[in-house]
């Protein structure tokens, strides 16, 4: 399974409507953090369970789901955390 | 002392407590360095920087400390405030320069 499957996998339990998720590692290869194996990642995930909860907490939820991904092939992780309505907000003002 | 007893009393130290990956002149790391930027641009000159990379228990310990996987960590008044995006997200929106309004920290 690649990194993304594995990444993908742990996050289904927080019901994404919408999870993209890049890997930026090449951008990173041979700078200290890459040699031990982790993967620097950027990630967008928009679901309902974020609604009502700060950034914070929103990232501590996605660091509990990667559980010990985190320590293990994960090195860096960019986090767009959104509810269905912020994205909707987010897409339109993109537009205008 | 244990290692979450001295970042406890860490964190409070100063007003503007940052962990992270080298030092605001000489940053080790991207995330690192667009927080010690984003302090800079809002004219925070008293920054009590810690260099993880300098002391292995610190740079797990604080992992611990704030239940967050990641370095940087940026505290505000002992308060876990949170990492590069958020902190960029903050500067963004307003909402650090106004927690900064009040220290003095500039």
């Amino acid at each position: 399974m690649s990194r993304i499957d594995a990444i993908r996998q742990r996050l289904a339990i927080l019901e994404p409507l919408l999870l993209e998720i890049e890997d930026e590692s090449a951008l990173h290869a041979g700078h200290a953090g890459a040699r031990s194996g982790g993967g620097h990642f950027r990630l967008t995930i928009v679901a309902d369970c974020f609604s009502g909860r700060n950034t914070v907490a929103r990232h501590r939820m996605i660091y509990d789901a990667l559980g010990e991904l985190m320590r293990t092939n994960i090195h860096a992780l960019a986090i767009r955390a959104l509810t269905a309505d912020e994205a909707k907000l987010s897409t339109t003002r993109k537009e205008t | 002392m244990n290692i979450q007893d001295v970042i406890r009393e860490q964190v409070s130290s100063a007003p503007v407590v940052l962990y992270m990956k080298g030092t605001p002149q000489f940053p080790q790391c991207g995330f690192s360095a667009t927080v010690a930027q984003i302090l800079k641009h809002c004219g925070v000159t008293k920054i009590f920087a810690v260099n993880v990379l300098e002391n292995d228990a610190i740079r797990q310990g604080i992992k611990e400390f704030a239940n967050w996987p990641t370095i940087p960590q940026l505290y505000i008044n002992g308060e876990f405030v949170g990492g590069c995006d958020i902190v960029r997200e903050m500067y963004e929106n307003g909402e650090l320069q106004q927690m900064l309004a009040d220290l003095d920290v500039q």
